[in-house]
């Protein structure tokens, strides 16, 4: 009996500290961010951190402002969501509610291959079919732009609000929807005013997710996006936070202005992901809420 | 009194099991007829013909005929919605939608593309007077429907299908879910609505049937065994089978 107590509280133990490790984890990172992301702001000072409009950190004289990359990334990531929520969306309700077994499996099956697919090959399609495209149709110098990282960005984000949506629409009691047709109500009118309201919290979460993973993303939009640090326009060689970050990293000396300033635009960038996990858990617990 | 629907060999199966074999039957309009029989007998599949129901399970299939108001209802050119448009349901489990009382009621008729608001207003007050929960809801019917208590939510339910003005109403044990004051104020309101409407009801209370109901039919193992008025059926029998499920002795 004694025995199988102290057995017990080893195995708590052990599961307790596994579990810590995640949130220790999470506690160095934001610390670590936070220690070496403020000097180069208070430095520059937050103002003309956040809203310069100019980067030139090699410079003469350099300038480091982030509005370029902050414009960017919201840019990109809103473009991403126009284009990928509606289509995402869409094809939940297709699969949830109309398709049948055999289109489904065949269609679930693809947009989980669609998630495992790694960035780099994204941006390496992006690259090579996508730039040249943009290009040519729209008699642009340089395909490597906004647009072209707008568009592998949604199609990132698919698998994510795809599935998510199929989730919660999957959820939605079979009563409910038994009710309207019973109402004389056809499948899109009950799909689209029981189904559809019903998982809206489960709907809008895969959103917020869809726009997690698109402002993070940093390999695909390097290799699409062009990398100039303009201020965003749809045909322009563009930076992202994430990029920003990544591409400069490699040649900035330690301890120099330019390297803590990478440090600042992490900061900012993982405020953005923070406040999209909050949003996040929101409409998810609302959802348990009910 | 007219017959509002006849079934006419009706059979159903479901894969290769017989629900329903060769079922004919009268149903006279304006009046409350009960389904009854032991579970599995086939008396909610049968309520389930009325209105197409059993069309949204992909592995039915039906044979025979089902008239409403003298059309088949199985003919290639019935608009189905059309037809649970007058030949409305109300569920076992109360099912109301997780959106406002108002909207729950105001829902079919939207359906049916009536969007002027004072006309809404006034088919969703009628809808809920005849149900019989209009002075307790008439302060909150912008509320959320699910914080209503079981029986509120049914007879809101029954609102909801009153609101479309069907002609006949289906119910596949209405009251199964409620307590027993809530399952009598159903009663009640049952027995008030035949004056409109034709109730076909499907109940496992053999005193139910005899108390709301003017006609019964008995259902054993997908075979109608009788059908007639309720008062007869329950003291004189004619089927030995009927006799011994309305005494107790199986079911």
């Amino acid at each position: 009996m004694k025995k199988n107590k102290i057995f017990e509280d080893i195995v708590h133990g052990i599961f307790l500290i596994l579990g810590l490790i995640t949130v220790g984890c999470v506690v160095l990172i934001t610390i670590y961010l936070i220690i070496s992301g403020l000097p180069a702001i208070k430095e520059i000072g937050l103002i003309n951190f956040l809203f310069g409009k100019q980067w030139a950190s090699t410079a003469a004289e350099p300038k480091f402002g982030i509005l370029p990359f902050i414009l960017t990334s919201i840019y990109g990531t809103s473009g991403a969501i126009v284009i990928g929520v509606p289509i995402g969306f869409f094809t939940a309700v297709y699969l949830s509610k109309v398709a049948n077994k055999k289109v489904r499996n065949i269609m679930e099956t693809s947009v989980n291959l669609l998630a495992g697919i790694p960035s780099v090959v994204y941006g390496l399609v992006g690259m090579l079919i996508l730039v040249p495209a943009i290009r040519k149709i729209f008699k642009v110098p340089d395909g490597a732009s906004l647009l072209a990282a707008i568009i592998v960005l949604a199609i990132m984000i698919l698998p994510n609000i795809i599935k998510v949506s199929i989730t919660s629409l999957d959820a939605v009691p079979k009563e409910y929807e038994d009710a309207s047709y019973a109402l004389g109500a056809s499948s899109t009118e009950t799909f689209f005013r029981v189904s559809v309201p019903a998982a809206k919290s489960g709907i809008a979460a895969a959103v917020v997710l869809g726009v997690g993973r698109a402002i993070g993303e940093a390999m695909a939009v390097m290799m699409v996006a062009g990398n100039v640090a303009n201020m965003p326009s749809l045909f322009q060689s563009v930076r992202f936070l994430t990029t920003a970050v990544s591409s400069e990293m490699a040649y900035s000396s330690p301890g120099s202005l330019q390297r803590n300033a990478l440090f600042s635009i992490a900061l900012v960038l993982y405020i953005f992901i923070m406040l999209i996990n909050a949003t996040l858990n929101f409409f998810l617990k609302r959802d348990k809420e009910k | 009194m007219s017959n509002i629907i006849t079934s006419k060999d009706l059979c159903l199966w479901y894969g290769d099991n017989q629900a329903l074999k060769n079922i004919t039957v009268d149903i006279p309009e304006k009046s409350i007829t009960a389904l009854i029989g032991p579970s599995g007998c086939g008396k909610s599949t049968f309520l389930k013909t009325l209105n197409r129901m059993n069309d949204l399970i992909p592995i039915v299939r039906i044979e025979g005929e089902v008239c409403y108001e003298n059309k088949n209802i199985y003919d290639k050119d019935i608009d189905i919605n059309e037809l649970r448009r007058e030949v409305g349901m109300v569920f076992q489990k109360p099912n109301p939608f997780p959106m406002s009382i108002y909207d729950n009621v105001a829902y079919g008729p939207r359906t049916h593309g009536i969007t002027n608001k004072a006309k809404l207003d006034e088919i969703v007050e009628k809808a809920l007077r005849d149900a019989a929960i209009w002075d307790e809801v008439k302060d909150r019917l912008r509320k959320s429907a699910l914080g209503l208590s079981g029986g509120q939510q049914q007879r809101l339910c029954i609102a909801r299908a009153l609101a479309v003005e069907p002609k006949v109403v289906l119910m596949d044990e209405p009251t199964s879910a409620l307590d027993p004051i809530s399952t009598s104020r159903i009663e009640d309101l049952i027995m008030q609505l035949k004056e409109k409407y034709t109730i076909i009801i499907v109940t496992h209370n053999m005193q139910q049937a005899v108390r709301i109901s003017d006609y019964t039919a008995f259902f054993l193992l997908g075979d109608l065994i009788e059908f007639g008025e309720t008062d007869k059926m329950f003291s004189n029998p004619k089927d030995k089978r009927t006799e011994d499920y309305i005494t107790g002795r199986f079911g």
